[in-house]
């Protein structure tokens, strides 16, 4: 995918603290007007990648193209981009519009235009202030802060002092936008709300927007397409529907989903048919070996001979019912509709079925491995 | 509904207030040493020097009389009062503004270095863990006008030092630089503490605001978020610079010629080598006064500004 003029292309980008390397050769691209978000556990790195884009950090190694301009020599201030940071970073002195107006004042005003009583005198600030002016009150008015600008961020509710980072962030029209965890300190009523905002305000400003977070649910709804990250590395970058059905890796599929997929211990025999404890199933597989067998809660089902398990606890969610089972040494979890609840108490032995086309099949190395499944007739032979 | 079920209120009554009683008595108990303690060192003295501020009591005297704001009239008259007052301001105003702009300067430079944080903040710390009285003797001998290292320092250069200790033009100056001494390692100490609560969040946003130099970092983010430090060590530091003493005592004795004597000096001049008691809490009252109010001005007018919100 080739990013567009206006977008960020990061190559091969390495960070190192001492011994210890955070970012192991990291390669991305957001296209002009894409939302990416990139979703990893704590200390994946995510955030060292954020701020090296923006210019916060110095990679070791790599290069950093925004708007088809390489910058990776060039400090924060010279790069076009914005961001919003998790604790929201307002200044706390400033009014709501002076904290939207900051970066445009410290991009169009001279060091002495600002000075606070003498400024306003400089020849050429009344017209530059009057410009800011305006366009502050365009900001805040696109994020319903207009009857705000003259209060302090302390007098502010999280998600007022969110949407002043938002604006203060978009008001330059930057070429990336970067958002790091920015509804983590939200309740959860309001982080489900503010994403389909955020998502609004992306749409309309057009710009490449990275997104970090640790929440899949807001990668998965919000983003065009999801990059995983794990220990440094980016693990897959693909659209939220391929990351969930069509997962690269058996820790982008552990890691996207909730519950966690279900995985079993399985080996491919010598003509490449998959077993489960020596019992083949209708699925091949190129090559022999051990595999690991992965499974959504969705795609198990109850059955008359299969699998055997035995339940454990029924949990019931509204929507779904969790079956949560073991076979053997495996913990399971089966989701069914409410209304197919089994009259089945808890230590009940039963069997487990489930359609082979929906089986991941996982290398040793944790890589997906190719599978085709055996019409039924053709498992008879 | 009938009558009996409910529970009847009355019965319930004494034995719950039996309990209250019991609690509140042992809550007194509990208090009492605090409360004792309190009246008898601390309220009972200074209302003893307020009721003697307006008397003519002297020590060994048999009698006092009351003599209402007669003290405080003869103060208004006393030069050596009057000088001793403007004195205190002058060392107030220099040393206040030189400790607080050094020691913020000082924590900056420390915050950012890479390596000897804590070596610094010791040295800078020491003044404050040191006895003055002992350290007044060393700065004797460093101020001396002949054997003093500074003097013999400024004539290899070819400039005459002045007698820093002995001379009424310098003697406040020096004593001014001695405090600065003294506090500047507090206030150090205070700043570092500060400096490292502001969030690193908002140096990031002020780096992607567009902020390229040092001092508009400073300008956006150090010195608004160190606000409510600055104005702890503000207040601080002035009711330090008021109460100097030990310097004064042990370095000059108020000379020469009155020229050194500070508002505390006069206290303990009055009270302890004159003997006027009823003067000398006069001075104390206006001593109070002049705490209290530096605290109201800093608590009610400044807090507004630096705590934000």
């Amino acid at each position: 995918m080739g990013a567009g003029v206006s977008g960020i292309a990061v190559e091969g980008l390495t960070r190192r603290y001492g011994e210890h390397a955070v970012l192991k050769g990291v390669s991305l691209e957001v296209a002009a007007g894409e939302f990416v978000a990139l979703v990893g556990p704590s200390g994946c790195g995510k955030s060292t990648l954020m701020r090296l884009i923006a210019g916060i950090d110095a990679p070791d190694a790599g290069r950093i193209r925004i708007g088809g301009r390489d910058v990776t020599p060039l400090r924060a201030a010279a790069r076009d981009v914005a961001m919003v940071f998790q604790s929201y970073a307002l200044y706390p002195h400033l009014t709501v519009a002076q904290n939207i107006a900051v970066p445009l004042a410290m991009r169009r005003l001279s060091a002495w235009q600002r000075l606070p009583l003498l400024g306003p005198l400089l020849p050429g600030s009344r017209a530059a202030g009057g410009h800011i002016a305006a366009e502050v009150q365009q900001a805040a008015e696109a994020l319903g802060l207009a009857a705000l600008l003259d209060r302090r961020p302390g007098q502010l509710s999280g998600g007022q002092r969110q949407r002043v980072a938002l604006a203060r962030a978009l008001v330059r029209h930057p070429a990336a936008f970067l958002m790091d965890e920015p509804l983590s300190n939200l309740d959860a009523a309001l982080r489900v709300q503010t994403r389909r905002e955020i998502v609004d305000i992306h749409r309309r400003a057009g710009c490449a927007t990275l997104y970090v977070t640790h929440d899949q649910a807001e990668a998965l709804t919000m983003a065009d397409r999801v990059a995983v990250m794990q220990a440094g590395e980016l693990l897959q970058v693909a659209s939220p529907q391929a990351i969930y059905d069509d997962p690269a890796d058996l820790r982008v599929a552990t890691f996207i989903g909730s519950p966690r997929i279900n995985t079993l211990a399985a080996e491919a025999d010598l003509e490449g048919r998959v077993r489960i404890g020596g019992v083949p199933l209708r699925l091949l597989t190129p090559a022999p070996g051990p595999l690991t067998l992965a499974l959504r809660p969705e795609h198990l089902t109850l059955a008359e001979k299969g699998l055997p398990a035995r339940l454990e606890t029924v949990e019931f969610l509204g929507e779904s019912l969790l079956l949560h089972l073991r076979a053997g040494a495996s913990p399971l979890v089966l989701r069914l509709p409410p209304e197919q609840r089994p009259r089945l108490a808890a230590g009940a032995e039963v069997f487990l079925g489930f359609d082979p086309s929906r089986a991941l099949l996982f290398g040793p190395d944790g890589k997906r491995r190719p599978a085709c499944v055996l019409r039924p007739e053709a498992a008879l032979v | 509904m009938s009558e009996a079920r409910l529970p009847n209120p009355a019965a319930a009554a004494p034995a719950r207030h039996h309990h209250a009683r019991a609690e509140a008595i042992a809550a007194w108990a509990l208090s009492l040493p605090a409360i004792l303690a309190y009246v008898l060192m601390l309220l009972l003295p200074t209302l003893a020097a307020v009721a003697l501020a307006f008397t003519d009591y002297e020590l060994g005297a048999l009698g006092f009389s009351w003599i209402g704001l007669g003290n405080f009239a003869e103060l208004l008259h006393d030069r050596g009062f009057l000088q001793s007052l403007g004195n205190t301001v002058f060392y107030v105003g220099v040393v206040a503004p030189g400790s607080i702009l050094g020691a913020l300067a000082l924590a900056l430079l420390i915050e950012a270095g890479s390596r000897g944080r804590t070596l610094f903040r010791a040295i800078f710390f020491l003044p404050v863990v040191s006895l003055s009285v002992a350290m007044a003797s060393a700065w004797q001998y460093l101020l001396h006008p002949t054997i003093g290292p500074l003097n013999a320092l400024l004539r290899e250069v070819g400039v005459a030092g002045p007698e820093w200790l002995s001379s009424s033009e310098w003697v406040m100056w020096s004593l001014a630089g001695i405090g600065i001494w003294e506090n500047i390692g507090f206030n150090l100490v205070l700043f570092l503490a500060g400096l490292t609560a502001i969030p690193r969040e908002m140096y990031s946003a002020a780096e992607v605001d567009g902020v390229a130099s040092a001092w508009e970092r400073f300008r956006l983010v150090t010195w608004p978020l160190l606000g409510p430090t600055t104005l702890f060590v503000l207040t601080i530091t002035m009711i330090r610079a008021v109460r100097v003493f030990d310097t004064v005592k042990v370095l000059t004795n108020g000379g020469p010629n009155r020229a050194s004597e500070v508002l505390i000096f006069s206290m303990y001049q009055e009270g302890f080598t004159y003997f006027r008691l009823g003067y000398s809490a006069a001075i104390t009252l206006v001593f109070l006064a002049i705490v209290l109010a530096l605290m109201w001005l800093q608590t009610r007018v400044l807090d507004k500004r630096v705590h934000y919100g």
